[in-house]
């Protein structure tokens, strides 16, 4: 009900903004899954956008609708869009894919953008970014800076994304300290602060120092700096939460892309593809490394180069929980594997949900 | 380590405590007001801004209080002078409450909060393992445990509490008696309103010191819940929310500390055992579990039709109007 009135209220504003300004010469429109202020997912998506229209000025204008919910009504909203003239639609979420998909048949000549999908047409490209680049990194931060030697992972759901970013941390935890402990505690949810932080307070409880996440709140951050142990933004960089307990953030910054796309519509050359693209590309970004000695920064920022210069955080060898190889010295998985990924690596202390 | 786990259990618990428990008054009053989770969030948002703007946390608990009581008085205004329907009018509430905090809220996300104090009470917090967990709490936990006690003597020692509870069975008898059931019904109604308030304050200066929009994430449902789970009685409110708090704080903890189905010690189980062990250690599980026990006890409850009778109010949610 609320994301329902939220969506009216943000359409009737849409439809005057539309009739107000008309000298743009591409509209670009975005679809939250989220409300713009979650400070996690949405809220990044939208600074992207607000740095479209700092980029181009009055060449572009945009529009959003925010806390649309996956299903019906999205394909409303986006059909919406298609109609009210956007030559370029955003569709931010993963639930949005068969409705995209849908209201591109009736649209050939509006682009459509999905956001972590797998789905394309000929007017429909995708775009996802690596975070477990940054998981990667963060996991050798943590392993460094650890002293009981185990971290604690709060989870949301177990899908690919989530279980990539877990076997991720882990690796390269592993690959600085190879008896490192982590312990996941799967909250079934995006977001709930007051879950999250009681998740924190458990896995600290019970041995974690170092507090790690994959739901969207700043409140397992402040449970850290609370009780003086250390841990990492999510989404975006939450240091006025914790300024003790931040080492780094990995964020999510769509901004470079969102302007590359609509550059490419201005210019015409704009192409069906699927991106996936990480920290090289600047889509994924650290945040400046803090509360961490010399060595460990230098550490971390070489890492990042190395990562930057290409090289992929699941190379081999990796062995699965079960025991069994997943990929062989110096072998790479490809992106299936990682998209697709449903198995723990060794080490996790868990058993994951099916 | 258990007091550890004892500590969150409190915290976990103190929200849905104080807001049922103000919902508990409402209803004994006779008025359902479904919009708890509507009031709860006006009051972690205007608790947090106000504390925020002030840097004082006492008075950012005082405007939660307010900015609840406000919210229940325009619901009272409506289902008592009005009489629209109860049941909308909750809900549309909850709609409003949850918009209208968003909007409000916009200026505050991503500034980090106040916590509000940890009070030792002298002499009562060195007690060995009570002290810290009952006695080094921050005020509004105090102040649950106050408005409990408040309660249970009100509703059931005092003439006050006699009077309400009429209303609440027989407005019509209570009516013909010379009380003013509307009057009566409205202040309920705003103790609701202020407890919600203070709820939410909670939410937002103590539990998770942050603004963010929906950060009550369902909490005011379960209190609603609360209150038919204790069938009317404040003591077993308290019983619920703390195997509320529990249930969800031990799913997080069992999850930490991984049961091991290999060891020697289960080996020798026979398959359906373990299997069931595996299930219900799933988090998915452990997660439904306090849902689970609420349909449970409402079962139990409804099984003994002249107990749940006796405490549930007779009039709940009957519209008055008063004949002249």
């Amino acid at each position: 009900m609320k994301s329902l009135l939220k969506t009216t209220v943000a359409a009737i504003a849409f439809a005057a903004a539309g009739s107000a300004a008309q000298a743009a010469d591409v509209k670009a429109c975005f679809v939250y899954v989220g409300p713009v202020g979650d400070f996690g997912w949405s809220y990044q998506h939208d600074q992207g956008r607000q740095a479209v229209e700092e980029h181009f000025g009055d060449k572009v204008e945009t529009a959003y609708l925010e806390s649309v919910p996956e299903g019906p009504d999205a394909e409303r909203a986006i059909e919406r869009f298609a109609r009210e003239g956007c030559n370029i639609i955003f569709t931010t979420s993963f639930g949005y894919m068969n409705p995209t998909i849908k209201v591109a048949k009736k649209f050939p000549d509006v682009k459509f953008e999905h956001a972590t999908g797998y789905k394309t047409a000929d007017n429909v490209a995708t775009y996802n970014s690596k975070f477990h680049e940054g998981r990667y990194i963060i996991g050798q931060i943590a392993a460094k800076q650890s002293k009981s030697g185990v971290a604690g992972y709060i989870a949301s759901f177990p899908i690919p994304e989530v279980v990539s970013g877990i076997n991720s941390f882990l690796l390269g935890a592993q690959s600085v300290n190879p008896d490192f402990k982590l312990k996941v505690v799967w909250v079934n949810t995006w977001f709930d602060p007051g879950k999250e932080a009681d998740a924190a307070k458990a896995l600290i409880d019970q041995g974690a120092d170092i507090i790690t996440q994959h739901t969207d709140s700043t409140a397992p951050l402040q449970v850290a700096q609370e009780r003086g142990v250390h841990g990492f933004g999510q989404a975006s960089d939450m240091i006025n939460f914790a300024k003790d307990a931040q080492y780094t953030a990995i964020i999510d910054d769509w901004a470079p892309y969102y302007i590359h796309r609509v550059e490419a519509v201005l210019d015409g050359s704009w192409k069906s593809e699927s991106t996936w693209d990480g920290l090289a590309e600047g889509h994924v970004v650290m945040a400046p490394y803090t509360n961490l000695p010399d060595d460990v920064v230098e550490m971390a920022k070489a890492t990042e180069e190395k990562i930057k210069g290409g090289w992929e955080p699941f190379t081999g060898p990796i062995t699965k929980q079960d025991g069994t190889v997943a990929a062989e010295d110096g072998v790479t998985l490809d992106d299936g594997a990682i998209l697709g990924m449903n198995w723990y690596v060794q080490g996790v202390d868990d058993k994951l949900p099916q | 380590m258990f007091e550890a786990v004892l500590l969150t259990v409190i915290t976990a618990a103190t929200p849905l405590l104080i807001a049922a428990i103000g919902e508990l008054v409402v209803e004994r009053s006779g008025v359902l007001n479904l919009g708890v989770e509507g009031m709860m969030i006006m009051g972690a948002v205007v608790g947090f801004a106000v504390a925020n703007q002030t840097g004082s946390g006492a008075l950012g608990v005082v405007a939660a209080i307010a900015a609840g009581m406000a919210m229940s008085a325009l619901f009272g205004f409506l289902v008592l002078a009005l009489v629209t329907n109860q049941v909308a009018t909750g809900l549309a509430l909850t709609i409003l409450g949850i918009g209208f905090s968003g909007l409000i809220g916009e200026a505050f996300i991503g500034v980090p909060g106040l916590k509000l104090p940890e009070l030792y009470i002298p002499g009562l917090s060195e007690i060995p393992f009570f002290g810290p967990v009952l006695f080094q709490q921050d005020a509004i936990v105090y102040l649950g445990f106050a408005l409990v006690a408040l309660v249970a003597y009100g509703l059931f020692r005092t003439r006050l509490g006699l009077v309400l509870r009429a209303v609440g069975d027989n407005h019509g008898s209570a009516h013909a008696l010379g009380y003013s059931v509307i009057r009566i019904r409205f202040a309920a109604i705003l103790f609701g309103g202020a407890c919600a308030g203070l709820a939410g304050a909670y939410l937002s200066l103590a539990y998770t010191p942050q603004w963010v929009e929906n950060m009550s994430a369902g909490r005011g449902w379960i209190a609603l819940a609360l209150v038919v789970f204790a069938s009317w009685l404040p003591l077993r409110v308290v019983i619920g929310a703390y195997l509320f708090g529990a249930v969800t704080v031990l799913n997080l903890h069992a999850q930490a500390f991984e049961f091991d189905l290999s060891s020697p010690f289960l080996s020798g189980l026979p398959g359906f055992v373990t299997g069931a062990i595996e299930i219900a250690t799933t988090s998915q599980f452990l997660s439904s579990l306090p849902y689970l026990a609420t349909i449970l006890v409402l079962v139990l409850i409804s099984a003994n039709r002249r107990l749940t009778l006796v405490n549930t109010p007779a009039c709940l949610g009957k519209p008055f109007v008063p004949d002249r």
